[in-house]
């Protein structure tokens, strides 16, 4: 790494550090803009890198929430009496079981959804282009609906979490950090496996399928793998949702199909698909895109939001990298040689 | 679980109820089938997924209640619809459509899906997230000492459906520019060298499609309710049709249509209301599973 490269990664970090300090107000936005990066990238994994554009991964997020939640009440309540009486009942949760449950929930979510994108990967990784799109999104709508009628976790009303124990802008701050450090490892994950023979293989199979696996690559387990840490890491964002919310349900905050299911997508194709840093640039574009809107234009929010989507989408689909990449293709290491025109007389 | 089994053996019990069920869910079935055929054209011939075909729907239906809170009779809001959703269709293939025709197909999904969420909340400003329905103003009739309700306003609305879907396809068949799509969706690369002007050809489908949608929206706001976020139920369900019936398949397309809206009036009946829309997905996904064995038999993908 060079010199150059060190010094920008320090001062992210050391302002990913200063920040919520620095900015006291927006602690909840920076955390979840968070969020935004760690299901950008994540989502980048398996559409920009391997060519699968999944509009379910929103299911993990929603499962991440619900598996967390279920963990730590368990650990300590009968979640079947905890449920129905809807935050009404007096369930006190001590430190040890509050941040215990909550450490094992969170990482028992990113587990959980690990096996799950196994399982569903399974069925539907048959499926090409659109058809996976499609099919992704059906299972996400579908399990939302599902567990929206399953009353032993809550059913539409869904779930109420403990409170942070402790002071009020303590535990923004501590939420903040929580998907900061997710974030930062799913970034120097994803880093680390872009540069790996593994990558070259999920790049091989975006590229052709059909000749990546006449080469001898077993493309759908390259696929199950890719799509599983990626929900890995989704899961973990969701646990973490969970418990920042405090209350939760299943249509609107946990499988939020039309929104954060649809913002991912977005986010990367602003940034650059493909690339290892359109995702976080993109993130932080269209967070600050929506905060902007949100707070300014109330009510024309969502039609902004979907024009932002179909201009991106037909105008401008390499995304900031993209153009970037290019118009200073040096900066991508790209040697450009300038065009010798030579006149043959 | 036993509620389930109750409401199964309630089928068994008294067979009339099946009736009613399969009754119902035909006359959802034909409209599901107007905008699934929309769906189908517009993927057939130009290769576009259209995600906003159920906010189509919606504004078509928005029409005609806007005619009919201005003193105009009803039935008259089903050509208002498919004129101004015909013209709204061309905007919005003139803006967004002939752009993505020629990208991959991720492309035209989210570039629509953008498209849904904008048209969603424009009718949600423009007319309230209340539900709101036309009264026709026509009686109900019964059968079978009142086991089966018949309202004749359904009546009208299947036949109207019947009648564009049945103008729609001598359309396709004998005019010259039902003949210019047909001969577009076969290859457009031919179509233009034999003079056709495809731009026209797709700008004519796609606004084609959109009117369709306008009318099924018009006659479902005189037998339902519409509300500006029902839209993405009704492109789920032109979805899992189209999927099964497959491409420049009519015939498949309306008995696709027709089963599907049984088959969801059985599995509301069973597991009850709640799951009504977890059926419908559902279904799609079977579909899609049941395509891909179809498809790995001879080794080959859903693509």
């Amino acid at each position: 790494m060079s010199k150059k490269k060190i010094t920008l990664y320090a001062s992210i970090l050391a302002f990913s550090i200063i920040a919520p300090f620095a900015f006291p107000d927006f602690g909840t936005q920076l955390a979840t803009l968070w969020l935004m990066i760690i299901v950008a990238i994540t989502w980048d994994m398996t559409g920009g890198q391997m060519g699968y554009n999944s509009l379910g991964n929103i299911f993990f997020y929603g499962t991440g929430m619900y598996v967390a939640a279920l963990i730590t009440i368990g650990l300590t309540y009968d979640i079947g009496d905890y449920t129905s009486a809807a935050g009404g009942g007096i369930y006190e949760f001590t430190d040890l079981e509050y941040f215990g449950g909550m450490a094992l929930g969170i990482l028992g979510a990113g587990v959980f959804c690990s096996l799950s994108a196994i399982v569903i990967g399974s069925l539907t990784f048959g499926l090409r282009g659109p058809y996976f799109a499609i099919g992704t999104l059906g299972v996400a709508i579908a399990a939302g609906e599902l567990v929206a009628n399953w009353d032993w976790v809550g059913g539409g009303q869904g779930i109420a979490l403990p409170v942070y124990p402790g002071d009020l802008d303590t535990g923004k701050t501590f939420f903040y950090f929580l998907f900061a450090a997710v974030g930062i490892a799913s970034f120097l994950f994803a880093r680390w496996l872009y540069g790996t023979r593994f990558g070259a293989a999920i790049n091989a199979i975006r590229d052709d399928e059909e000749k990546a696996d006449a080469m001898g690559i077993h493309t759908l387990r390259y696929k199950l793998y890719t799509w599983s840490m990626a929900a890995f890491f989704v899961g973990m964002a969701g646990g973490i949702s969970a418990f920042q919310l405090i209350h939760f349900e299943p249509l609107e905050s946990a499988y939020q199909t039309i929104n954060l299911g649809i913002f991912m997508v977005v986010c990367v194709l602003l940034g650059g698909k493909g690339t290892l840093w359109g995702p976080v640039v993109g993130a932080i574009l269209f967070h600050l895109f929506k905060e902007i809107t949100w707070n300014y234009l109330l009510g024309w929010q969502w039609v902004a939001l979907g024009a932002l989507i179909v201009v991106t989408v037909v105008y401008f689909q390499d995304g900031v990298m993209g153009w970037l990449e290019h118009k200073r293709p040096e900066w991508f290491g790209r040697k450009v040689e300038k065009k010798v025109v030579s006149v043959s007389q | 679980m036993d509620q389930v089994l109750g409401n199964i053996d309630l089928l068994f019990q008294f067979p009339i109820v099946n009736l009613k069920i399969i009754l119902d869910g035909i006359m959802i079935g034909a409209l599901f089938a107007l905008a699934a055929y929309g769906l189908a054209l517009v993927w057939g011939v130009m290769n576009v997924k259209n995600l906003a075909q159920g906010d189509f729907v919606i504004a078509g239906g928005y029409v005609s209640w806007w005619l009919v809170q201005h003193g105009f009779p009803p039935l008259l809001g089903v050509p208002v619809a498919f004129v101004v959703m015909w013209g709204i269709g061309w905007v919005v293939y003139k803006l967004v459509i002939t752009r993505v025709i020629e990208r991959d197909l991720f492309t035209s999904l989210l570039a629509t899906f953008g498209l849904a969420i904008m048209m969603a909340q424009i009718m949600n400003l423009m007319f309230g997230s209340d539900t709101q329905s036309v009264d026709l103003g026509y009686p109900t009739l019964h059968f079978f000492d009142g086991f089966i309700d018949l309202p004749i306003a359904k009546l009208i609305g299947v036949g109207m459906a019947m009648s564009l879907a049945g103008g729609v396809i001598i359309f396709m068949k004998s005019s010259r520019m039902g003949q210019a799509i047909r001969a577009t969706a076969q290859d457009a690369r031919a179509a233009r060298v034999l003079g056709i002007d495809t731009e026209k050809v797709y700008a004519f489908t796609f606004s084609l499609n959109s009117a369709i949608c306008g009318a099924a929206g018009a006659i479902i706001v005189m037998v339902w309710v519409i509300q500006p976020f029902y839209g993405i139920s009704y492109s789920i369900r032109a979805f899992v049709i189209v999927t099964a019936a497959g491409l420049g398949n009519l015939p498949g397309v309306i008995a696709a249509g027709l089963g599907i809206g049984a088959l969801e009036q059985y599995g509301s009946h069973i597991f009850g209301i709640g799951y009504q829309q977890a059926v419908a997905v559902m279904l799609l996904l079977l579909v899609l599973l049941y395509r891909l064995i179809q498809q790995r038999r001879n080794r080959q993908v859903l693509k």
